[in-house]
């Protein structure tokens, strides 16, 4: 049968795969793919900084990642550089100070690949009670904040002008990615924290009428994407990380393949759209 | 909506010398303008001119930099914005677009969605509708969330020549059988609504404001137009006393030029005593846009 480790690697997994869904769509609506790999990719610092400092791993990636999408909102409401310039040096600074202050720090050993990749096998009791409560959370907060959020998303002026408020709702959804980056850290790892936020929303898409169905769809093919990738990693003997996200790509590449007759049964005969 | 609503004359917004400034530099500024209950007011003027700018400032998009805007408290918004772009990625039929800023009953969406021919599009999905089902589209949605303030920021762009003209015939019944203030944002510099009950001129402030006439009753219009175009649309005759130069500067009624043309340069005086008519080239920079209508008289007959 299997092994205890497995299981763990199995609840955890799914835990995650079940907040990236809804956070995901949200990231591939308003167009954040980089804006996400960015604060991923800031955690490496906030895993320095832990060391560093002797501070709690989860509670030190989740205050860099938050600190850096403030430090981006800043930079863009100053305007100098473009948003993907910016992103781009956000991005591979805070990564490059991270490993630069680990290589400092020659009296701890990190795994490092571990961090980069994720060690899913690796999860404890205690890390199953962190993913699921934070998981819970954040689910209850989208609930909360779906409407404003989607609004904005669709247009921030008009959810203004009709008495929502997408400033709030905006900075709530960097603080719930910022957690979510914290919690998924250890699953798939800093690399590739992002395809399991992108590839499952970007699945669903094909198969959704509303937003909502969406979020759901994308929840479970994340779940069947961890599966699958443990699965396989057990089988092949491979990473256990990147098997979740080839066992996604799979996915994703299923969905392209014509099978059902959806986009024809749409009422209008698709030109491109007019946008 | 739909539903009758007693006449009152409650003014929903109004702006005292409003400004908006970005960068230091005025994007719009001194502008005066109320809108009451059952009340149209139409805002025209060349790209830049500060029409978003000043619509956004209204309803409190926007916060003005100097000046006042007042809004009565409660006030509830409907508002389609100029330019609205989905993203091909979100799944969103144009039943789930109405409930996009708050929660509606059935019989409301589909009241909303018939009074704009759009019923039979429910369940189609936004990215696949025309330019001018899309603006239908968003009508219905803020129609449908029955505000005291309907702002329409260039409602009939993408709308061909008789779809303007039914756009325009649903507004004002919108407006007759809601009694809602409407802000409404022209692309047209001359040809305006014919119901708006004020026009407000802009060019980085408001360089003059009227009522528009009625084209039914000029025999040349009705022939350009055709007799269905004359009951919903009006000709808006400009009354500057000085024009935009395209460097920014300002040529004045007495031929002087300068920097600017803030009421208070002593260039402009009272009112009475300027007003003449610059058809068809009004100042402003404009020029009339008349003969583009040429085809809609073969059109529309």
């Amino acid at each position: 049968m299997l092994d205890d480790f497995f299981i763990r690697a199995l609840v955890a997994g799914i835990g995650i795969a079940m907040v990236a869904g809804p956070l995901g769509c949200f990231v591939i609506w308003r167009r954040m793919a980089y804006f996400g790999d960015t604060m991923a990719h800031s955690a490496l610092l906030g895993v320095a900084l832990s060391l560093l400092m002797d501070l709690n791993l989860m509670v030190s990636v989740f205050v860099v990642a938050s600190a850096v999408s403030v430090l981006l909102l800043f930079l863009q409401k100053r305007g100098a550089l473009s948003t993907d310039a910016l992103l781009g040096i956000l991005s591979h600074s805070a990564l490059s100070i991270g490993l630069v202050i680990v290589a400092f720090m020659t009296w701890v050993r990190i795994d490092l690949v571990g961090f980069l990749f994720g060690d899913i096998l690796a999860v404890s009791r205690a890390d199953i009670d962190i993913v699921w409560g934070g998981g819970i959370l954040v689910v209850f907060a989208l609930v909360y904040l779906w409407r404003p959020l989607l609004a904005s998303t669709v247009n921030p002026e008009l959810a203004e002008a009709e008495g929502l408020k997408p400033e709030r709702a905006r900075l709530f959804f960097m603080l719930l990615m910022a957690l979510v980056i914290a919690i998924a850290m250890k699953i798939v790892g800093i690399l590739l924290i992002t395809s399991l936020l992108i590839i499952p929303a970007a699945t669903a898409r094909r198969f959704s009428s509303s937003p909502e169905t969406m979020a759901v769809l994308a929840s479970l093919i994340g779940a069947v994407a961890v599966a699958g990738g443990l699965f396989g990693s057990l089988h092949w003997d491979t990473p256990s990380g990147p098997s979740i996200v080839v066992a996604a790509l799979a996915l994703f590449v299923l969905s392209l393949l014509p099978v059902g007759r959806r986009i024809e049964s749409a009422p209008h005969s698709s030109h491109g759209g007019h946008h | 909506m739909l539903n009758f609503r007693s006449p009152e004359t409650t003014t929903l917004v109004s702006l005292a010398n409003a400004g908006v400034c970005r960068n230091g530099k005025w994007l719009v500024r001194g502008v005066d303008f109320s809108i009451s209950r059952g009340e149209i007011v139409t805002l025209i003027g060349p790209n830049g001119s500060g029409k978003t700018t000043t619509a956004k400032t209204a309803i409190g998009v926007l916060k003005p930099d100097e000046g006042h805007v007042e809004r009565v408290a409660g006030l509830r918004v409907g508002y389609v914005p100029q330019k609205l772009a989905v993203d091909w990625t979100l799944p969103l039929t144009v039943e789930r677009l109405m409930t996009l800023t708050g929660p509606l009953k059935r019989r409301e969406i589909d009241e909303a969605l018939a009074a704009t021919g759009m019923l039979h599009m429910a369940k189609a999905e936004v990215q696949h509708l025309s330019g001018g089902e899309f603006q239908r589209a968003l009508l219905a949605r803020a129609i449908a969330r029955k505000p005291d303030l309907l702002v329409l920021d260039e409602p009939v762009q993408g709308v061909d020549f008789s779809g303007e003209i039914a756009l325009y015939e649903l507004i004002k019944q919108i407006r007759n059988r809601t009694g809602c203030g409407i802000l409404l944002i022209s692309h047209d510099l001359h040809i305006v609504m014919a119901e708006t009950d004020t026009v407000v001129c802009l060019n980085g402030h408001v360089c003059c404001r009227g009522t528009p006439q009625v084209v039914s009753q000029s025999p040349e219009y009705l022939k350009l137009f055709g007799r269905r175009a004359a009951g919903a649309l009006a000709v808006y005759s400009h009354h500057h006393d000085h024009t935009h130069l395209p460097d920014g500067r300002v040529l004045h009624a007495d031929g002087s030029i300068t920097e600017s043309c803030f009421p208070d340069d002593g260039h402009h005086h009272g009112e009475a005593g300027n007003i003449h008519d610059h058809e068809p080239d009004c100042g402003c920079g404009h020029h009339t846009r008349l003969q583009g209508y040429d085809g809609a008289e073969k059109r529309d007959a």
